[in-house]
């Protein structure tokens, strides 16, 4: 059974970040002077409260925590990954065997539709070296 | 114990209730609201028009505290919180009661929570808030699945990442509060458990087993506290509030660390502001929304260093007669009772029996004068706030 999405419900404020990942695109947002970047995006930088400006990332990143739903049909897996660009955010892991994944493994962005029909940033694991 | 630097409002605990029940499909919340009130106001020895400030949460029905006031009839009030941070709401509510009070706004404090999730078929905990879009953090959330047991899930994984602590470690926490529970007629879950037991029972989301999760229940619990002439006009045991805390912690921007929780802050304003360590501590109730929570509070409240908390809850340390630091001897909310899946009421309610003397002979902690109850309200490894009182029996 393949697993639905709930979908988002996008604002002004991040309407841009959809838009991108419907275009299979990772958008992140960074303070404009700084560079730092953040999650959740806001329009003002959690840090200093200055501007911030939305940057393509890299989609790349690495395993900070995550659980397996083992009650849900199908199972899923709850996941926080840490972008190469610094925030750690939340996701799901896929195109994976939950049981050999671990903290610290290397992933990369990939998108799936939710009900509605928006592009959600997923990950799957890198293949191992 | 060292001296107290700060100004701490004298403020008692001189009532305490909780509902029986566990399973309350034929009372309406404000049936239950009201039996707790009542029954916390015939336990303080004070009437209900003595009443000036009342305390209470979202779940009381209606806004505010408006509608239950009304059904309650209370008539006196002058001061009103309805503070919500959730399950640790209640345990604010002492602390805002006794600033209220030091500051002349009231004299007799009512706090009240009921709830009947049980009731209303509503396993999962308080997701309302979850399905209002303009809460900034849910569109990047909600598409993923986020439920409270995953959230969890992912604390307890990380904590065995950078700490190597165990599932088996997880589950002792369990055993004893099931050791306690067998005492409590009115728990939900009364069997003995092994550490077997709970590795053995079924995964929920990795590492949690069902054992590890707390019970839910229907019911509640209500608190009265007043000020010092009044305390001491009751015939009562007098338990003082001697220091508070109060603290949120959250994602900041997508920087944290999820094994950390806001009891380091709320607890350290507490301790300093009572004047007393860790080690001078007799009895704890801590949040135990899962196994977890309790090993993060332990850790973060400084009765262990961080990371050691899997250590030091093994081998019944928890067990009241047996270990080092007697945890929820009502058997808390992984086996007695998580009334509208908000617990602080009830660690609020357990820490007052034992300061009085009155918890069950089997589990209560011999001359135990200064106690500490802290809640988690919302949840680890996204936003939530972390409330700690420390009590004294003088």
């Amino acid at each position: 059974m393949q697993r639905r999405y709930p979908d988002p419900i996008p604002s002004a404020e991040t309407q841009p970040f959809w838009d991108a990942a419907r275009a299979g695109k990772l958008l992140l947002r960074h303070a404009v002077t700084t560079g730092r970047a953040h999650w959740y995006p806001r329009s003002l930088c959690p840090f200093t409260g200055e501007a911030t400006e939305w940057r393509e990332a890299s989609g790349r990143g690495t395993i900070y925590s995550f659980s397996v739903m083992r009650r849900a049909t199908p199972p899923y897996v709850m996941a926080y990954v840490t972008l190469m660009e610094g925030p750690t955010v939340m996701t799901n892991i896929v195109e994976c065997d939950p049981d050999t994944i671990r903290i610290g493994d290397a992933v990369s962005v990939t998108f799936v539709t939710s009900e509605g029909g928006f592009a959600l940033p997923v990950f799957r694991p890198e293949p191992k070296a | 114990m060292g001296g107290n630097v700060f100004a701490t409002p004298s403020a008692y605990v001189v009532g305490a209730f909780e509902h029986p029940m566990r399973d309350a499909g034929d009372k309406t919340l404000a049936q239950i609201q009201a039996e707790v009130a009542h029954g916390a106001l015939a336990d303080a020895g004070v009437g209900k028009d003595d009443v000036d400030g009342f305390f209470c949460g979202p779940d009381a029905p209606g806004t505010g505290p408006l509608s239950i006031a009304e059904y309650l009839n209370l008539t006196n009030l002058r001061h009103l919180d309805t503070t919500n941070t959730s399950g640790s709401s209640y345990l604010i509510h002492v602390a805002h009661a006794a600033q209220a009070i030091a500051a002349g706004k009231c004299n007799v404090a009512l706090i009240t929570l009921a709830g009947r999730p049980r009731a209303e078929g509503r396993g999962k905990g308080s997701l309302a808030r979850r399905d209002d879009p303009n809460q900034p953090d849910h569109q990047w959330e909600h598409p993923f699945g986020i439920q409270i047991v995953n959230v969890y899930g992912m604390v307890a994984a990380r904590h065995m990442h950078q700490h190597g602590t165990t599932s088996e470690q997880l589950a002792w926490i369990k055993v004893a509060a099931s050791h306690h529970a067998q005492h409590n007629r009115d728990a939900l879950l009364r069997d003995v458990v092994s550490v077997a037991d709970v590795v053995g029972s079924p995964m929920i989301a990795d590492p949690l087993h069902r054992l590890d999760c707390c019970v839910v229940t229907d019911g509640g619990g209500a608190l009265v506290v007043v000020r010092e002439e009044i305390a001491r006009s009751l015939r009562r045991p007098l338990v003082r509030l001697r220091g508070s805390g109060e603290a949120p912690m959250h994602l900041s921007g997508g920087y944290f660390d999820i094994t950390s929780s806001a009891a380091v802050r709320s607890g350290r304003t507490a301790f300093a502001e009572a004047g007393v360590a860790p080690a001078d501590i007799q009895y704890v109730s801590l949040y135990d929304s899962f196994t977890i929570t309790v090993l993060v509070q332990l850790e973060d409240l400084g009765f262990c260093a961080k990371g050691a908390g899997g250590r030091f809850v093994a081998d019944g340390n928890l067990i009241s007669g047996v270990g080092r630091l007697p945890f929820n001897t009502d058997g808390g909310g992984l086996c007695s009772n998580h009334p509208g899946n908000r617990g602080g009421m009830t660690k609020v309610i357990e820490t007052v029996r034992q300061l009085r003397s009155e918890a069950h002979p089997a589990v209560q902690v011999k001359g135990c004068a200064l106690a500490l109850a802290n809640g988690i309200g919302g949840q680890l490894g996204v936003r939530h706030a972390s409330a700690t009182l420390i009590m004294e029996r003088l």
